[in-house]
Formats: structure tokens, sequence, C-alpha cells
């Protein structure tokens, strides 16, 4: 039966520079990259691809050798124009030089009634040649899935609440079509449950509610309400032992597209936002696009931080840098690297805080006002002092202090009983924005997961 | 200079917090994670207790000379600057002691410990002034302060480590220590002038345990010294920060409205108090435990206690569900133990240290009960 929860614990960062829904004319970006580094886990990046050589979209440029069978695709077609590679050779980007129109690798493609009688092991050999598997995120440990793997669900989160995000409604629009056969194909692999959280303060876009058959659950609250995690840990919690897939709506889609139209599409609209950025609106381009023409004349200053993805859980990258393969945005806010005279007891009324610390006045500016919050860390790292806060931001039966602890001593058996399968990085992002002590929360917790999975 | 590889390369950290006292540094957010910081940090939050602690400052500044020339039989009224001026001639240099003594150890644990000196002793070095009466020797201060800093806090890897609140820890060294300078007539600074007859310098839980042991009724040998309303002023004689229950109020609501401080332990600890008082009450057996549950609430340093040092974030319980627990029993030990065992009237004190010591065991159980939950569902 469908579910409807509505969390009260998080914190909404209400930032300025919010994309419109308007789609910007079309500037596409001239180069593309992938980047090894976006895939969470990826142990030995292995290339297929030599620089010069010509590939259409859907092209396998390179995999894991741990993880053989799938297949890391280029989103255009075009040269392999560069392998930039850092110490120890490792693989940095592939850059690729696009072509003005895009070519397609073709696949099979098939009509709604044959997708109902494909097996899942004729749907799993097209996702994985074709470049659309790593949309497949397993839980617990957030990385690419396993093809061997039947989970127990699939949790797909039909909105995002992190700070500018992408309307995924917006963003989606047109691919009703897609969506719905992404979604019949991702149920030839479970025989359990098709979660779509859905946000309960909004109406169920047109692409999302025409979905029968799987389960249509319903969330409010702040952020993290959106983030797939914690819905997970309110429908269906992951058990020690237990698998569970996540997708990105957009990934579902590009399933969708791989089997009607039998080509690795890899178009999306990104939103370009942040309170740096002219005008902050969508743009269409492909992933891992190049993001200087987006930026260019676009920006309001030149001291900023071009950040793939949003502020949270983001990466800075640099202006002639590119969009990571799951981002959907481009924030861009200032950069933060100036001091503050006594600025650690100074009263501030302008800057965001979740706490109400002497002279810390935000809270009283209500929910409403949009925030232009710079990249300056706003103190120093600091021992554990403050407790109750990270609490107080996660809307899960996890008590986020005592697992960080248990993963800086190492202690295997406890970050395993406090709940470490439930959580990635994300969840617990508002953590590390809230800590008084300004611990790197995220990075903790993939090195608790890291340890787990070495363990 | 302070920089690796500088001259002064050991002294970086010193040279660090001057620095970042001045000007809050320019580091930015690293490439990944998050790139935006919530405006707090620990200097701030440090600073909202002191701020909270002022009042209580001030006031026992202005109560240290008011009990002087009461004792001394001279005519005063209480806001006098003469009061204030008498006060602050005695108190300031035990701020001044404690912070020196206590900031140097600091120092020096950081240099050698190569790590940044952490802001918690901003509030253990306003706590410990506020703890102690105003006739106490200074030497004794930076002891008691170093006491406190190095076997309450250092030997357990320094801040954010400790078990026991640092500042009690030095209360209690000093009350073990040098028990006559902390205990007894000692709550009136004279300074060397007679008082005049009939002048006890007793406190209202000396009082109040004198006469339970001669079979009076408590609240009458109070008398009108120790009204309620008096108790609840803080126009009496007691340790520089504690006795006036109204201050202390005032910075609990600071505490509370910034959310620093657990509203959740503040309000359990005088719960627990009271429902012991009642319970003492109902038992009746002796005339200390006639005396009304509501006057435990305003006697001794028990407010103080509740809203400055069972608050303290290391030392107390960490899961919210053992701040309630922990709050309670410091309240019922606070009020067991002034009952019972009136050798030690400052009950509050040994009641902290003491649920110091079991928070872990408070979280322990709390912890275990979540990880029984994942467990439970789990099929594996």
């Amino acid at each position: 039966m469908s579910k409807i929860i509505k969390l009260k614990k998080g914190f909404d960062i209400n930032l300025a520079g919010k994309a419109v829904h308007k789609i910007a004319d079309s500037i596409y970006p001239e180069t593309f990259a992938i980047k090894p580094t976006d895939f969470v886990g990826m142990k030995r990046p292995k290339l297929l691809v030599n620089e010069g050589d010509n590939i259409k979209a859907g092209t396998p440029i390179l995999f894991d050798k741990m993880q053989e069978n799938v297949m890391y695709c280029s989103p255009v077609s075009g040269e392999i124009v560069e392998v930039k590679r850092g110490a120890k050779r490792k693989i940095l980007e592939v850059k690729i030089l696009a072509d003005k129109t895009i070519e397609y690798e073709s696949f099979q493609s098939y009509s709604p009634s044959d997708i109902n009688g494909l097996s899942r092991n004729d749907a799993q050999a097209q996702m994985l040649k074709a470049g659309v598997w790593p949309n497949i995120i397993q839980r617990p440990f957030g990385i690419v899935a396993n093809e061997n793997d039947s989970p127990k669900a699939i949790h797909i989160s039909t909105f995002d609440t992190h700070p500018l995000a992408a309307d995924v409604a917006f963003t989606l629009q047109g691919e009703e079509d897609a969506f719905k056969t992404g979604i019949n194909i991702l149920k030839k692999f479970t025989d359990g449950k098709i979660h779509l959280n859905h946000d309960l303060n909004a109406e169920v876009a047109k692409v999302f509610a025409g979905v029968d058959n799987i389960e249509h659950n319903k969330f409010s609250g702040p952020h993290p309400a959106g983030n797939v995690g914690v819905q997970i840990h309110h429908l269906d919690p992951v058990n020690k032992g237990d698998i569970v897939w996540t997708l990105t709506p957009y990934g579902v889609a590009q399933i969708g597209k791989l089997f009607s139209q039998g080509k690795y599409d890899a178009s999306r609209l990104v939103a370009v936002c942040g309170s740096e950025v002219k005008t902050p609106q969508y743009y269409k381009t492909y992933s891992g696009g190049a993001i200087n023409k987006l930026v260019e004349g676009n920006i309001k200053q030149d001291h900023v931080r071009y950040i793939s993805g949003n502020v949270l859980t983001g990466e800075k990258i640099e202006k002639d840098g590119y969009l990571s393969f799951y981002a959907n945005s481009l924030t861009v806010i200032p950069e933060g690297d100036h001091t503050e005279f006594l600025g650690w007891i100074m009263p501030k009324k302008n800057v965001l805080s979740f706490h109400r610390a002497w002279g810390l006045f935000s809270f009283m500016n209500g929910k409403n006002k949009e925030y232009v919050l710079d990249s300056n860390t706003n103190g120093e790292d600091r021992a554990f002092v403050q407790t109750g806060t990270f609490e107080k931001v996660t809307p899960m039966d996890v008590y986020p202090t005592f697992l960080l602890k248990a993963i800086l001593s190492e202690d295997f058996d406890n970050v395993e009983a406090l709940g470490i399968y439930e959580v990635i990085e994300e969840d617990l992002a508002l953590c590390e924005f809230v800590d008084v002590s300004k611990h790197d929360v995220q990075h903790m917790v993939r090195e608790g997961i890291e340890l787990i999975q070495n363990g | 200079m302070f920089e690796k590889g500088g001259k002064l390369e050991k002294l970086y950290y010193l040279f660090e917090a001057g620095e970042t006292f001045m000007f809050s540094p320019a580091s930015t957010a690293k490439n990944k994670g998050v790139q935006v910081r919530d405006a707090i940090d620990l200097k701030r939050m440090m600073m909202t207790v002191v701020i909270a602690m002022i009042p209580c400052l001030i006031f026992g500044m202005f109560n240290t000379g008011y009990q002087h020339h009461v004792a001394v039989g001279e005519a005063t009224t209480f806001l006098s600057l003469d009061n204030l001026l008498f006060g602050a001639r005695w108190v300031l240099p035990i701020v001044l002691v404690s912070y020196a003594a206590g900031g140097i150890i600091e120092a020096i644990f950081a240099i050698v410990r190569k790590h940044p000196i952490n802001e918690g002793f901003l509030v253990t070095g306003m706590l410990i002034p506020l703890i102690v009466p105003a006739t106490i020797p200074l030497w004794q201060v930076a002891l008691a302060t170093i006491f406190g800093v190095l076997v309450g806090k250092e030997i357990f890897g320094g801040t954010g480590m400790n078990i026991l609140n640092v500042a009690m820890t030095s209360r209690a060294f000093l009350y073990f220590a040098y028990p006559s300078q902390i205990s007894g007539a000692v709550w009136t600074q004279l300074a060397d002038k007679t008082p005049v007859d009939g002048f006890t310098g007793a406190t209202a839980l000396a009082v109040a345990y004198d006469s339970s042991t001669a079979g009076g009724d408590v609240v009458s040998a109070l008398g009108d010294t120790f009204s309620f309303s008096n108790l609840f002023m803080g126009m009496v004689p007691g340790s520089i920060g504690e006795t006036s229950t109204l201050w202390v109020l005032v910075g609990a609501l600071i505490l509370i409205a910034t959310g620093v401080g657990s509203w959740k332990i503040i309000v359990s600890v005088f719960g627990g108090a009271f429902i012991m008082g009642a319970i003492f009450n109902a038992a009746g057996i002796n005339p200390f435990m006639d005396m009304p549950a509501h006057y435990h609430l305003v006697m001794g340093g028990l407010a103080f206690g509740a809203v400055f040092m069972a608050t303290d974030p290391v030392s107390a319980a960490h899961t919210e569900t053992g701040k309630w627990i922990y709050g309670i029993l410091i309240g019922m030990l606070s009020v067991l133990i002034r009952v019972v065992n009136p050798a030690y009237p400052e009950g509050i004190m040994l009641a902290v240290l003491l649920m110091n010591v079991f928070a872990p065991l408070i979280d322990f159980y709390v912890i275990q009960a979540n990880k029984k939950r994942r467990l439970a569902r789990a099929t594996v």
C-alpha cells in the first residue's frame, strides 16, 4: 500500500539564484568529458579508446576492471581529444570534441508490447552495453549496482529538496512515454516493489502520475525529505544483507529511451543557478558537458566557485571544467576566501545558520528570505563538542554522532550496528553544514562505508 | 615565521589562536562535500555561554560588596557603586587568575599535542570563579584550575573527550583538598574588618541542616534572611555567582533561546530536585525533610549547577532521551545528598560529577535500544 509520510526534522537552505522555468536558446558545449571519479567506488578504470578515435554517442569509453560488464559510454559523437591523467597515471578526464550533429550507436529498439515479453537477461545485456547501467545505484554503499543482484525493492524520488535543486518534473517534460518504458524495464529486475516517492505538497507531475502497478508514496518536510535514502528508511529500510536499488527519474527515462528508440540518449536539461548567475535558467546539454559556454557572460563577478551539482553534495570544478555524470545543475556562488575582523562574535543577520547562538539572527528572517552564501567555512576544525544538532537535521532513526565516532575509531561492529547500511554521503550532508566543529562528515561516511566494504 | 619550517613553528597554534581571534579565517570549503557552511563556529557557541554567565558575575560582584557591608554593620543599599567596586576588587582577580592558569595549561597542551587551542576554556575559566567564595586565596584558584584542566580534561585527551565537567572537577578538588577555605564561614569577604555581633556567615543550607539536627522547624530557622524570595533574588551569602536564582534563570533563558544549552537538561534537573524534595516531604522523618520542596530549587548552587554545569554538552548525556534521565537523576541526587548526608551540603557538585560518570552508561542503553530496533527488522 502506498504511504504518506510527514517528516519534521531537517533544514531547508534557501539560496538566492533559483533557476526559472525557462530553457535558454541552445548553447551547446563543444567538449564533453567522462570522469571516472564521478562513479563512487570505481576501483580500476580501463580505457577502451585512444586519443584521436572517432566515436558515436553510446560507444563504450571505459569500464571498471572490478565490474567488467558495465560500460561507460560517450554522451555524444565526436573525437577523443585528450585523456587527462593525474598522479600514478590515474585517469581524470576523457575529453570528447563533439560533432555538430550527434550520431548514435544503434541498439535494438522495441515496441511497447515487445518490452513486456523481453527477458531480464536481454534487457540487462543491452543496458550494460549501452551505458545506462550506471544510473542504477545500489544501497547499501551508494555504488553502481551489481548486475547479478536482484534487489528487494527499487526506489525513485521524484523531487529534490537540495538547495537550488533543478525541478525534476520540469527537466522531464515530454518524457512521459520514456519514463513509463523505463519503469516497465525495471520491473523485470525485482520481485519486490518499485516505489515512486513524491512531494506531498505539490501536484504529482504528469510524467509520474500515469505509471501504474507501482507504489506511489508521498513525503513532506524540509530537506532531506527528497533524499531517496531517507525515503527508503521510512518505507522499507535496508538491513544487513539487503540490496536495494535507487535511480533518478532522469535515469529511468534514459533507460526507457534506450529500449523505445534504440539509442543512448544523454541529452538533459541542466539548471544553471546560484547567486552569481545573471540569468538563472535551464540549458539543454548532454551529460558531462563543459561549463565554459554556460557561464560565459552569464556571471556577475570573477571571484566565484563553480559547483557541479548542488551546494551540499556537489563538487568544485574549474571554469573550464565539466559537469559530472549525475549532475543536473551547475551552481555558482561567491568564493569565500576572505577574513573577517572579529567574525566569530559579530552579530550577523544575512548569513544563514541553523543555530541561534549569540549574534546569529538569521532565524528571525523567516523562511522566505533568500541567502547569498559563499564558500567560507566560517570557523575551523574542532573536536566534537555540541550534541544533539546532527539528530535534528537527520529525519531517520540513526544517531549520526555515534556513527561518525564509531567510524573514526574504525569500530567495525558499531559502524554496522549504528546504521551504515542506511546512509550515504548525501543523507548526512546537512550534518556537515550545521556542524559547529566543521568536520568533513560526508568524507567520514564514505570512509565508514569503505571500512565495511573492505572488512 | 609560524608556518611549517619557520623559526617559531612550534608556536604555530598559539599564533593561530591569536590570529583567528582577531580575524575569522579565510578557509574555504573543500573540493568535495558541502560547499557552504553554517555561520556558527565553536568560538561563538562558547561565547554565548560566557555571555549567559555575565548577569551572574555582575550580580555576584554587587552581592560580595553587599554581604561585606552587612556583615561589618555598615549601612548599604544593594545596588550601590560601593558594593560593585568592593566586589570587583575581590572577584575580578579570581577571574583573571582562573583564565591565566587554565589558559597556560591549554596552550602548553596545544603546542605539545599539535592541535588548535580549543575554545572550551572560555567557559571553564568563567565558571570556576562563579562557584568559589569571594574569600578564596588566589593560589588555590590557580591550583584548582590547573588540576581541573589537567585531570578533568587533558588526561582524557582534551576538549571533547573529557568525562567530568572541568569546572566541577576544580570545585571538588578545592572541596576535598582545602575544606577550610571552602566550607564553614567563608562566604563573606570581610576584608580584615570585624563582623557585627551575631554574624555567622552561614549559608542557607548550613542553617537548614543545623536547625534540623536541633529539631526545629527549618523554614522558621531560615527566617527573614533566607526567606524564599531572598533566596530567589540571591542577596544571601554563598559562592560568587550561584546565589541568585533569578539571574541564573536569565542565563538559562539565554542558553535556551539560543539553543546552546539543552533545555531538557535544565528542566529535568529542576524537576528531579523538586520530585525528590516532595518525596522527602511525604516521608518527613526529620525537619530538613519537611522543608517545602520548592526551597531546594533556590538554595545553594542547585540552579547554577542545573543551568551551567549539567548542560556542558561534552560531559552530559549525548542522546536526547539520555538527557532527560541524566537531568532528573542529577536533580534527585543533589537533594538526596543534601538532606541525607549533610556532611556534603553542596549536593549538586557531587551529583553532577557522579552523573558525568554515568552519562556514557545512559547513552549506551539509549544507543543499544537503537541498535536492537535495527537488528529486529533484519532477516539475516
